[in-house]
């Protein structure tokens, strides 16, 4: 691993400093939800209680950071070692994803002083989807840090601390890759308690499946499309013959979810709801559409699969599967009553500042530590 | 005091599970059967005249501020069950709404609270069980020094009943715990004391289901004799028989509730949710328990994987520990 290097250059460019600009809007609209409430910020309702903080920043945001989850899967597990170099960029931007959704819950939750309830033994509820899922997120963010945690200590030459890291750093993988399969699944029965306030769309008994299997498939996305941004924006060299053997992986991932999606549908005879031309039967079409979009391109065009098109097949995957996730959480939710909700100006500012923080704090990081190795392009084909 | 030891027993099957991986205690979970001495209220919207007097004695039971609409603040005046409203009479009119229980052309009443489900969503939603309901009464109570404000309460509860003051700075669930605070001092539930009529009647679950049967066979209009405030307190309200529909809400739903109701009118007409019977937490935590049973699976999983990632991993180093060597010797030469 000793080939990785940090990158160096100019930490103010445009991009970091334009994050900066909106992660400061953002700040100010966290002291405001701590200064006067919730409500001083959010649309959240006695019917909606759960907004944007919990769909796009914990829900859809941790598949986007389950690339450091897939590809330690891919390395060390199923020992595909040409990855290697992947799995360190990976790692980082899941470090970061997972750490501003734990900040996001706390923004979310009312009774944030009373979170350490969560780690009192009698206080537990191990019927609780929301406590394994505390837990499980809780742990790994801690897990990310410690499996990143080598980069520091090459960076700034620990030895002691680097040594007791290569003792435990198996362990750190093992854990690394079972959390995620657990809550990312166990987000998806979350939403089976709400009944029939969800959809009969999403509201489905394979709904902890198809959670885990767009994790995967995002997660591999998001590693294809950070790739091939970092490639070009820090002209890193072509990667394009290492992310098309991991897009034969995709497609037959997204081939599976999509089998198991639309067969649940067909048979609990919902395509008919699906078809109805109603609003909610459109985002089904569409969320779907998309991935099939992705399945498409990964599949039929799989030989001659130049960086553009793999880049498009990621992005409708990444939209594709967050809108299955959106549709889950608010559009497919209805508690009845007449209550509404759509994200407030604030409530969406706080989620873009985080998105921002994370940009920021991800080209900082490959600039100052060891995060991308300078590979020698594998066996390119072209 | 029986809540603190169930609190101990519970914390401590749960160390166990984790500590000795004990699958049995932590597989706990069967769907939940009414406990043996389970309270509860039938409210009986024929006898209910509206006086609105149960909404005022639950405000001032449980110190609630009142809800104001509009510019007066001289009247609480809820529109719903809110952070200031654990109960509420709300009223279905049709047409001139002229008669009493009339789904044409009348009008009929209903009180909207907690239902104390026999098997509750949110007591199972809770991750740090705030939300806890009693193995004696079955009375659905809330422990604000636990609730860490995540609001999967009120996903999970298939009424909307949990509700959360959005507007203040450290808000709190609020429902009704059916004055369990009154019910400990021998008291009853102040919605029920109240009651002028016996709309709202408080009972022993089984005593409230043979009450129920009795007005199910009632002649309609031939003069019965209503227990008023709770079923064993001797006071009646002398009242014709309405005709009711044959549904009691509640008796059935998502697995039953502890309160119940009769009406003279159908429930869709109340927005009363139509459910099956079975509830949805044995729907979700049947896979959930499955799968996370006493931490075995995930246990042997992560057993397998750290043993492959220390296989793949030493693997790995051994090849780069001679790729480094070889690269010393070419350096060396």
């Amino acid at each position: 691993m000793s080939e990785a290097r940090p990158l160096g250059g100019r930490i103010f460019t445009l991009t970091f400093s334009i994050c900066l600009i909106i992660s400061g809007i953002a700040l100010y609209f966290i002291a405001k939800r701590f200064m006067f409430g919730i409500g001083s910020v959010a649309n959240l309702n006695n019917g909606y209680p759960w907004g944007i903080w919990i769909a796009y920043d914990v829900v859809v945001g941790t598949a986007f950071a389950c690339g450091g989850y897939v590809m330690a899967l891919l390395v060390y597990v199923i020992n595909k070692g040409e990855y290697h170099p992947l799995v360190r960029p990976a790692l980082l931007a899941s470090m970061f994803g997972y750490t501003l959704a734990g900040v996001s819950v706390f923004l979310d939750i009312g009774r944030y002083l009373h979170a350490y309830n969560l780690y009192l033994p009698w206080q537990m509820n191990f019927h609780s989807v929301m406590f394994e899922v505390a837990m499980c997120i809780g742990t790994y963010i801690l897990v990310l840090w410690l499996e990143f945690a080598p980069t520091f200590t090459e960076k700034w030459k620990l030895e002691k601390y680097r040594k007791f890291l290569d003792k435990i750093i198996f362990a750190l993988i093992g854990l690394g890759v079972l959390l995620p399969t657990m809550h990312q699944s166990s987000l998806g029965t979350m939403m089976l308690m709400a009944g029939f306030k969800l959809d009969p769309l999403w509201h489905s008994s394979t709904l902890p499946l198809l959670f885990l299997l767009t994790a995967v498939i995002m997660g591999f996305a998001m590693v294809v499309f950070e790739a091939t941004i970092s490639s070009r924006v820090y002209s890193l060299g072509d990667e394009t013959a290492m992310l098309a053997k991991i897009s034969r992986i995709m497609s037959w991932v997204l081939g599976f979810y999509l089998v198991v999606r639309l067969q649940n549908i067909f048979m609990r005879g919902e395509m008919g709801h699906a078809f109805s031309g109603s609003f909610l039967g459109n985002m089904f079409l569409l969320e779907n559409f998309l991935l099939i979009i992705g399945f498409v391109i990964l599949t039929f065009f799989r030989n001659n699969l130049t960086p553009r098109l793999l880049f498009v097949a990621a992005v409708v995957i990444l939209v594709g599967g967050s809108l299955f996730r959106f549709n889950t959480y608010i559009i497919g939710f209805n508690p009845g009553n007449g209550w509404s909700y759509f994200p407030s100006v604030g409530e969406q500012m706080i989620t873009y500042g985080l998105v921002a923080m994370e940009i920021a704090a991800y080209t900082l990081f490959v600039k100052y530590f060891p995060v991308f190795s300078a590979h020698e392009p594998v066996t390119s084909t072209k | 005091m029986t809540i603190k030891r169930r609190d101990f027993l519970k914390g401590a099957a749960g160390s166990i599970a984790i500590l000795a991986l004990d699958g049995q205690s932590a597989h706990a979970r069967t769907v939940q059967a009414l406990p043996p001495e389970a309270l509860g209220i039938l409210y009986d919207s024929t006898l209910c005249v509206g006086c609105n007097a149960c909404m005022a004695g639950c405000k001032k039971a449980n110190n609630m501020p009142p809800d104001f609409v509009g510019e007066q603040d001289i009247w609480d005046q809820p529109v719903d069950l809110s952070p200031n409203t654990l109960n509420i009479i709300k009223k279905f009119t049709n047409g001139t709404g002229e008669t009493k229980d009339a789904e044409i052309d009348g009008y009929a009443f209903i009180k909207r609270q907690c239902l104390h489900c026999v098997d509750p969503s949110c007591v199972t939603a809770c991750p740090v069980s705030a939300l806890t309901k009693d193995n004696n009464t079955g009375i659905v109570t809330y422990n604000k020094n636990a609730c860490i404000g995540c609001r999967y309460c009120q996903v999970a509860c298939p009424y909307n009943i949990p509700k959360f003051d959005f507007n203040n700075i450290y808000p709190q669930i609020v429902k009704c715990q059916l004055c369990d605070h009154l019910i400990a001092e021998g008291k009853v539930p102040a919605c029920c004391s109240v009651c002028p009529t016996g709309a709202a009647l408080f009972g022993r679950v089984t005593d409230l289901y043979v009450e129920i049967r009795k007005r199910q066979q009632m002649v309609p209009g031939k003069i019965y004799e209503y227990p008023v405030t709770s079923i064993d307190s001797g006071a009646t309200h002398s009242y014709a028989a309405p005709k009711y529909t044959p549904h009691v809400y509640g008796m059935e739903e998502l697995g039953g509730t502890q309160v119940m109701y009769m009406a003279g009118v159908s429930f869709d007409k109340f927005d009363m949710p139509a459910y099956p019977k079975e509830s949805f937490v044995s729907m979700s935590s049947g896979i959930q328990y499955a799968i996370y049973k006493g931490m075995v699976y995930p246990l042997v999983v992560l057993a397998g994987l750290v043993f492959m990632v220390k296989k793949n991993k030493q693997q790995e180093e051994a090849e780069t520990a001679e790729n480094a060597k070889d690269k010393k010797e070419e350096n060396h030469e």
